[in-house]
């Protein structure tokens, strides 16, 4: 019998195969498994112990959906009762027409009306089924069309350090740069305000994805800023505690959770969205990222892309899921993520 | 009973279990989702991941899980010889042997229908291009933040006139004086599993056995130098 | 490209930058590492930004052209690595790959970066053949003019392998260079709207109306030109891209012989 040891500190980057602990009081958890009497980790992450269970936050990898999750998506296709968008996903989403607006949409009607190809839209998922078929939905606060401005590709595993404790880190962001940013929960961040602060804004992310596991990461960033600008910013939030990732654990535990609700929230009563004006359109940057979807006169390279969604859904199945709530209006109380 | 050999000393000075040089990096190439650099002596692998994402042509999807495609090339100046672009017979194979080298360790339960793209490129090459595809593999394959229970790691045992070597080098499988067996393998580090195994040459089946044991404890080793690869991109300054 | 994103970059170019903060007439910071593969005869890397590119030449003998009996052969050949970019698939070359690889041949080839004449060994019978390849390890757009940068460097640094009975001994390398004379540069200037860049990204090459590589020889005079995307060029557009891509390809020049040294 191996006595009970832990072989790596917690809060360390463990890789896949590693060994964690060795012992059989520990019990594996989300990104572990246990082999033997090892604790081993299954993925590149973060090790979380939580008492004798041990699990790992991740560091990588690509968004998968899940429901509640408000997120960016693009339209790459129209069809007969909605649209289908791209979430920088493997798995496509839905948008069905009772889902697209709160006004009353003819059978019939052009759909471009509302959303043509190539738009941006802030979304939230409604419903991810076994076999990975996403419904979304664009009534609810903070959910409508993203226009003008640019879109940047993230990791969805930064986004809650971009976000940060209570919205912190991209409220000064937003502070700053003068910027109306938005995050989505699977990485796609849509940003719109003057060329250079939108640079300001685009660079100092990347420089949180790169530092996202490193702490007292929010002052570095205040500092930054501060420094660019030449601005004092004054956290709308006070950091409490220590301020690190792991602060803001994600939840992959999949399915339910205001993942970002409270984000939406907060924006909402900031910046009423200005009507037409500012910058039309959106820019798909880089950071390895999968960007999908046609376009085109792309040009020189025309994509050879994973094109095509999942099947078409003509008649949705809607009877199963429990009717959405209003949307509610409230003052910002910002929730959060972490537990 | 082990017959004696004649090949006393390596022809590069190497001990008999000693790997060449090696030099391993995580997250070479921006625009993928994962990816890895494995260089051993002169043969150098960059590998990109990219996925899950949707898979076509659907008639390939897999709704129960995820599907693994491998694809190794080597690139015009690799050789001795310049190679024709394009895939040949040799590389679709290598392709195929790489995809079964990594497939049991990693989980594409939560990626139905999706499919996980690795891209391997050799950019030089002087032996064991094939296993060094493979270990740049998971490399990018952990990079890109894909559930697997290890990461593969590969190397070519050999066997020389009867000695048997870790890392045959390109001179070392061209002595064709002796009988050489070239005999690629990879394993999971921590279970031992073989996941790729061939072999090219002459040797009796207690040299064979006894090669994919000498070549184990080099195979770990060279294991922690993946491992430092990944680590070494998230160093806290 | 959505309509709308072209006008987000079209509105940063009227303030005067690009969607990354660059100039109009800015490059990447660029790196030039050389002979990095042991197999090349020559070979270079080359990073602008985030595209890194590699280039290889292999040199074989074998028989001329039946039309140019005294002269080598010279082959330029370029592949969009899926491992690249997620939009690159795995297949035959697509036409901008084709293209590609063409016209930073016939910059190479019209610059006489190489006298072919000096390649041959014996007229008629045996001349060198002289491969360059290269391919983007990582594809943040402007391949035509860092994949040129790249085959030039490998170019310059080549050494001739030993011949033996009219064949390359493999792995063999002489003291004798390769021999590169002229170093023609490839710029590529690029229309968004009214305005000129030069060196786009992935993303900004999607908003392109148009765009001219121009090869530009040491002394200011040209020796290839290609003109792409589908849009018009006014005879005040070329002749602005022009000027801009002479005045580039010095500095490009500069960078190159920097790192020869």
């Amino acid at each position: 019998m191996s006595e009970d040891k832990m072989l790596v500190n917690d809060k360390e980057v463990v890789f896949p195969g590693e060994i964690i602990s060795e012992g059989m009081s520990f019990l594996p958890g989300n990104g572990t498994y246990r082999l033997g009497d090892k604790i081993m980790a299954n993925r590149l992450g973060l090790l979380m112990a939580d008492g004798k269970v041990l699990k790992t936050l991740p560091l990588a990898g690509r968004y998968l959906p899940r429901r509640n999750d408000v997120v960016i998506g693009k339209v790459i296709d129209i069809l007969m009762s909605g649209w289908r968008l791209e979430i920088n996903s493997p798995y496509s989403a839905v948008l069905p027409l009772k889902d697209a607006t709160f006004n009353y949409i003819e059978k019939g009607e052009d759909l471009t009306r509302y959303f043509e190809l190539e738009d941006y839209m802030a979304v939230k998922i409604t419903n991810v089924t076994s076999q990975k078929l996403v419904d979304v939905s664009c009534k609810g606060p903070g959910l409508q069309k993203l226009k003008g401005g640019r879109i940047i590709h993230s990791n969805t595993h930064k986004v809650p350090r971009i976000i940060g404790k209570k919205g912190s880190m991209v409220s000064m962001l937003k502070k700053a740069t003068d910027c109306k940013i938005v995050v989505g929960q699977n990485g796609i961040i849509w940003i719109s305000g003057e060329p250079e602060a939108e640079i300001i804004a685009v660079n100092t992310i990347r420089m949180i994805e790169e530092k996202a596991h490193i702490s007292g990461l929010t002052n570095m960033v205040k500092e930054h800023l501060e420094k660019i600008t030449g601005k004092t910013i004054e956290l709308e939030v006070p950091i409490e505690g220590p301020d690190t990732m792991e602060e803001q654990e994600s939840q992959d535990e999949g399915g339910e959770g205001n993942s970002s609700q409270g984000e939406y929230r907060e924006r909402r009563s900031d910046d009423r969205p200005r009507g037409g004006g500012g910058y039309r359109g959106g820019d798909r940057g880089h950071s390895g990222s999968y960007s999908g979807g046609s376009s085109g006169g792309r040009g020189r390279f025309p994509p050879r892309r994973y094109e095509g969604g999942g099947p078409r859904r003509e008649s949705p199945k809607y009877e199963e899921r429990k009717p959405e709530s209003p949307p509610q209006q409230t003052t910002p109380a910002p929730t959060t993520k972490e537990e | 009973m082990m017959i004696m050999s004649t090949y006393k000393k390596r022809l590069d000075g190497r001990a008999f279990d000693e790997p060449r040089q090696i030099e391993a990096k995580a997250g070479v190439i921006k625009k993928a989702d994962g990816s890895g650099y494995f260089k051993i002596g002169n043969t150098s692998a960059y590998a990109a991941v990219y996925g899950p994402r949707e898979l076509n042509p659907r008639h390939m999807q897999n709704p129960k899980k995820g599907v693994l495609r491998c694809n190794y090339n080597m690139l015009p100046f690799s050789g001795s010889d310049r190679i024709r672009p394009g895939p040949s017979r040799r590389s679709k194979e290598i392709s195929m042997v790489t995809e079964k080298a990594l497939w049991p360790v990693v989980n594409l339960d939560d990626y139905p229908n999706a499919v996980v793209d690795v891209f391997i490129e050799l950019t030089e090459t002087d032996a064991g291009s094939r296993c060094a595809g493979i270990c740049a593999a998971s490399i990018a394959l952990a990079d890109a933040g894909i559930t697997m229970k290890d990461m593969v790691v590969a190397v070519s045992a050999g066997v020389l006139d009867h000695q048997v070597l870790v890392d045959l080098n390109g001179d070392e499988e061209h002595m064709h004086q002796y009988d050489v067996a070239d005999i690629p393998v990879a394993m999971v580090p921590s279970t031992e599993e073989i996941t790729l195994l061939q072999m090219d040459g002459k040797v009796s089946k207690e040299e064979l056995f006894a090669a994919i044991e000498y070549v184990k404890p080099a195979l770990k080793r060279m294991a922690e130098i993946q491992r430092k690869a990944l680590k070494d991109k998230y160093k806290t300054e | 490209m959505n309509q709308s994103a072209k006008e987000h970059v079209h509105e940063a170019l009227k303030k005067g930058i690009r969607l990354d903060g660059r100039k109009m007439d800015e490059y990447r910071n660029i790196e030039i590492k050389l002979g990095v593969s042991s197999t090349a005869e020559g070979s270079a890397m080359v990073k602008c930004g985030d595209t890194q590119v590699i280039a290889g030449i292999k040199l074989e003998a074998g028989k001329p052209y039946p039309d140019s009996q005294e002269d080598g052969v010279l082959m330029v050949g370029t592949e969009m690595l899926p491992l690249s970019n997620p939009s690159f698939e795995s297949g035959p070359p697509r036409i901008d790959s084709i293209e590609t690889a063409r016209v930073v041949d016939r910059g190479i080839r019209e610059g006489k970066a190489i006298d072919t004449k000096k390649l041959c060994i014996r007229a008629g019978e045996l001349v060198w053949t002289v491969m360059i390849d290269f391919v983007p390890l990582n594809y943040d757009g402007n391949l035509i003019d860092i994949g040129a940068l790249a085959a030039m460097a490998a170019l310059k640094t080549a050494k001739m392998p030993e011949l033996k009975n009219d064949k390359v001994v493999p792995g063999t390398k002489t003291d004798v260079a390769l021999p590169v004379n002229a170093m023609p540069i490839s710029v590529t200037v690029v229309k968004i709207g009214d305005y000129l860049i030069v060196d786009p990204t992935d993303a900004e090459e999607d908003s392109i109306d148009a765009r001219l590589t121009v090869a530009v020889l040491e002394d200011g005079n040209l020796c290839a030109m290609q003109k792409g995307g589908a849009c018009s060029l006014t005879t005040k557009d070329i002749n602005e891209m022009i000027e801009l891509a002479i005045r580039k390809s010095q500095e490009l020049r500069q960078k190159l012989k920097e790192a020869l040294k």
